[in-house]
């Protein structure tokens, strides 16, 4: 039977049941990622998985089951026993749940894709990544690493109000990172961003980073790193280069603004949220140069797609606006609890997982300067770039984050490399206090976001670009 | 699948000696899991999922050249598919001369008793335990999970050996809330009924109302009391960044075996076979109690067949997915607790003390002049990995000691800290008597930990910033 005959199968199994809506994703997977070290391959990995997950409302209450068939038989049991699930839950009931309504589409819709990332032979992705290594070796790096990663997933959605969609979505993407080790401590240089840069395209992006022609110079970073003077502790202005910034729009603004989160319904692992809904359109989030949306449709950004996995169209949206909260990230039950209009950020990670509301890209959009003219304009101040470490509290509030280089700024010039650089803060304090951003944006692809139980992980992007901000702590160590 | 996963996999081998020829080797593992969470929060079930799972793992290796490849299905046609796509990735890709060999047959401990509470736990079962944790609260707002896992795994390589077992874990995991303020309350088990959802419940809700109107204080060091729940997470890091032994084989890590590096109170095993692990590991190799820290000296650390071979040693049946990138993590990790050779993990109880989360404790929490004491870390972070200096937060309850006494509820702290450092010798003043087993966020990884008083902890920041 077709993908979507065994969705449709569970769909109905599930209705049979007694759910009064359902909807079912049959997804099939392949994913391949090469990792090499020093100069040698040191692992291939080809998997592949198909399967279906169901979905099932009865009364107030969800329920989910997966299985790794597409028989009518498995479909047809996955529909019944999701259906029997969510009876169960009635046990503990909530409120009543309702979606908020989305037309019925039958579509279908793939991610743009020059170059196929599983056609590409594998000598030669294992040959590029050699090359890198061996090259950042042979520049003084005691660990010299290289990796790439490629998904490539087809998947159905049915629903019991009569959406059928089809998408095929390819996401590939590299990075390397040289590691220097000294006495008591290490130091990294990654490219272009720890684990890499990752889309929603063709290897065509993985051609485009150059890693063999970065890996000498992050090599000697690495090592130079190692005697560099360490960041200095105390407030001062902030220069943050687009990589960090991604993830700090990632952990204290996309993840924020969840609204699973906002509701408590991800309280006991995830957390909350420090926004309150009713100061949705009134908040002060940031400096009036703060606009981040919400855009699933970037072409080639890692959290793009057509539709979500509740079948809502990608649809361009604001969740701040000249600094101020406008928006959220929601899927329909959670955008009805809340007495908002649309959902379209709901997605699941696979197969056996339920969709839950995601971060699709969110990001910055342009500001008026350039990095060059950042530095130039600063008198006092430390330049932070590319990730080495990420924390922050369970409200979205309290926040650490390390990098992998700093350098200091005087008068307007980068003067030397700075080791262990950190900086702490709290989230809207810290994007009140941005005064300058750059225009230079890039979609960063981050292809690890954890989040649900049991967890899944997620693909998000975030447009950003370098920006400074005002009287900053910086410099927390042990 | 009708066939047994030992059968499968002698299949796969068969397939690889005939589709690459005997001199191929290849390492098999296929495995079926029924895995099932009940997710509850403000108060009721919202997410309640369920799924049945089939994996089928290879790693080959043929004319010098190694590739790894799994499949969800276990179908005549599935088996071959992936023999032949694993075969032709291995054929294509750049040579591996750091290929270990394959594990040679080895005999492998029989599971431990299945529980058939878990193995055939329904979703009434689930929101039975879920029903009793929210009513124990008694009013206040809760959130969380009851999970129940099974797997059932066989293994077989072209050397000859194979082997087979199964693991059953239930779990659950919630927090009380009162005015903003959470208390946590977790607990890992190996039989359904060793799991109370009303005493869970209970004791979240107590920590939660000892946790309310919280005050700010000064960062700073402070003596600390970490409950399991925290301790856990020092565990966890030492497990990943600390004993990894591809990690300690790239000088990134803090370990030197034979050298007394934590305080003498400290005794660390690794050890599967306790309880929700099987008895082998993706390589085969048989897994056993493994003591990586006694009385403080750094005795060993955690080895798949390619870190072993990178540094001399022999594999201590530590390889999994990934830890041919990674490195080989042990996922069973127990802090001895003091006085007691074969100590029982406590059940559940509700301290009389509110905060504390037990009367074990609460007996560290009398002997510490003016400290803090701490419920559970969060999103705790690697900022350097060789000294392992980790920064995070508190969560779930924190409290001000004077004087031996519980004075006040406190707000959510930033730390950072070198884990090794605030372990290492003359730092750990006192060990509790009961450990508690904490689950993992995987199922059948968990972490066993009493609580412990700790000379200091370098706090870096208020709720405030």
């Amino acid at each position: 039977m077709s993908e979507f005959d065994a969705a449709a199968a569970a769909v109905q199994a599930a209705l049979d049941t007694g759910a009064r809506y359902a909807d079912a994703r049959v997804m099939h997977r392949r994913y391949e990622s090469m990792s090499a070290r020093n100069g040698e391959v040191e692992a291939l990995t080809q998997d592949e998985s198909v399967g279906l997950g169901v979905r099932a409302l009865v009364g107030s209450s969800w329920g989910f089951h997966a299985v790794p068939e597409l028989s009518d038989r498995a479909a047809r049991d996955a529909g019944h026993r999701a259906a029997r699930t969510a009876a169960a839950s009635a046990l503990v009931p909530g409120p009543q749940v309702d979606l908020v309504p989305v037309d019925p589409v039958v579509a279908s819709w793939s991610s743009p894709c020059e170059v196929d990332p599983l056609g590409v032979s594998l000598a030669v992705k294992g040959d590029l990544l050699v090359a890198a290594t061996a090259t950042m070796a042979g520049h003084g790096a005691d660990l010299a690493e290289g990796l790439y990663q490629v998904w490539d997933t087809a998947k159905w959605f049915v629903s019991s109000e009569g959406h059928r969609i089809d998408q095929h979505i390819r996401e590939c993407g590299a990075g390397i990172a040289a590691t220097s080790i000294g006495d008591g401590e290490t130091q990294r240089r990654s490219w272009p961003s720890y684990r890499g840069q990752y889309g929603t395209t063709g290897w065509e992006l993985v051609e485009s980073l150059e890693l063999t022609a970065h890996a000498a110079r992050i090599a000697e970073e690495s090592r130079e790193l190692l005697t560099a003077p360490l960041c200095p502790t105390g407030e001062t202005d902030l220069i943050l280069g687009g990589e960090q910034l991604a993830l700090q729009i990632h952990e204290s603004v996309g993840h924020a603004i969840e609204l699973d989160r906002i509701l408590g319904w991800e309280a006991a692992f995830a957390g909350t949220s420090w926004l309150d809904l009713a100061q949705l359109g009134s908040l002060r989030y940031g400096s009036d140069l703060m606009n981040i949306t919400i855009d699933p449709t970037i072409p080639g950004a890692l959290g793009s797609f057509g539709y979500d996995d509740e079948g809502s169209p990608a649809v361009k949206r604001h969740a701040v606006r000249d600094g101020r909260w406008v928006g959220v990230l929601a899927g329909r039950d959670s955008a009805a609890v809340a007495g908002l209009d649309h959902g379209g950020s709901v997605r699941a990670d696979g197969w056996a997982r339920l969709p839950m509301v995601r971060m699709t890209n969110v990001g910055l959009e342009p500001g008026p300067h350039t990095l060059e003219e950042i530095v130039a304009a600063t008198d006092n101040g430390v330049l932070m770039d590319v990730n080495r470490s990420w924390s922050i509290d369970d409200k979205r509030l309290n926040f650490q984050f390390g990098c992998e280089i700093g350098w200091e700024i005087r008068n307007g010039r980068r003067v030397r490399m700075l080791r262990n650089p950190t900086y702490t803060g709290i989230g809207p304090l810290f994007w009140r206090s941005m005064d300058m951003l750059s225009s230079e944006i890039v979609s960063w692809g981050t292809p690890n976001c954890g989040k649900g139980q049991p967890g899944q992980v997620g693909h998000t992007g975030h447009p950003a670009a370098p920006a400074r901000f005002r009287n900053v702590r910086l410099g927390v160590r042990a | 699948m009708s066939a047994s996963e030992l059968d499968l996999a002698g299949r796969v081998v068969e397939l690889v000696a005939g589709l690459a020829g005997p001199d191929a080797q290849a390492e098999v593992t296929v495995g079926r899991a029924e895995l099932a969470l009940t997710r509850f929060a403000n108060s009721a079930i919202h997410q309640n999922v369920a799924e049945s799972a089939v994996e089928v793992r290879l790693r080959l290796h043929v004319e010098g050249r190694t590739a790894a490849g799994s499949a969800s299905t276990a179908t005549a046609d599935g088996l071959r598919t992936l023999v032949e796509r694993v075969l032709v990735a291995a054929r294509i890709t750049p040579p591996d001369p750091a290929w270990p060999g394959l594990a040679p047959p080895a005999p492998v401990a029989p599971s431990a008793e299945w529980d058939a509470g878990i193995a055939y736990a329904e979703p009434a079962d689930r929101a039975a335990l879920v029903r009793a944790f929210v009513d124990a609260a008694d009013g206040l707002t809760t959130a969380g999970y009851c999970r129940t896992a099974v797997r059932t795994a066989a293994f077989a390589n072209s050397a000859g050996h194979a082997a087979r077992g199964r693991t059953a874990e239930a779990a659950m995991d919630g927090i009380a809330r009162a005015g903003g303020v959470d208390g946590t309350a977790r607990h890992s088990v190996d039989r359904l009924a060793d799991l109370d959802g009303a005493a869970l419940g209970r004791r979240a809700a107590a920590k939660a109302r000892a946790a309310a109107d919280p005050v700010e204080l000064p960062p700073g060091r402070y003596p600390v009391v970490l409950e399991p729940a925290a301790v856990a997470d020092l565990l966890q890091n030492l497990a990943w960044y600390g004993f990894n032994g591809k990690r300690y084989a790239e000088r990134q890590s803090f370990a030197v075996p034979g050298v007394a590096q934590l305080d003498p109170a400290v005794t660390l095993v690794d050890d599967p076979l306790r309880g929700a692990g099987l008895p082998f590991d993706l390589e085969g190799t048989p897994t056993r109690a493994l003591t990586l820290v006694d009385a403080g000296t750094t005795r060993a650390v955690a080895h798949d067949r390619r870190s072993a071979a990178a540094t001399g040693a022999e594999s201590t049946g530590h390889a999994g997915v990934g830890s041919s990138t990674f490195g080989p993590v042990p996922h069973h990790l127990r802090l001895a607790p003091a006085g007691a050779a074969n100590p029982t993990a406590s059940t559940p109880t509700v301290s009389p003390y509110g905060a504390a989360a037990d009367a074990d404790t609460a007996a560290l929490v009398s002997r510490m002049g003016r400290g803090l004491l701490v419920s559970d870390f969060w999103y705790t972070r690697v900022l350097e990995p060789k000294s392992l200096v980790i920064t995070g937060l508190t969560r779930n309850g924190v409290w001000l000691v004077e004087d031996g006494r519980i004075t006040r509820a406190v707000r959510d702290l930033r730390f950072t800290e070198s884990y090794p450092r605030a372990l290492g010798p003359g730092s750990v003043l006192e060990v509790g008597r009961r450990t508690a087993r904490q689950p993992d966020g995987l199922d059948g990884v968990w972490w066993d930990a009493p609580s412990l008083r700790l000379a200091s902890w370098n706090f870096t920041g208020g709720a405030s910033g």
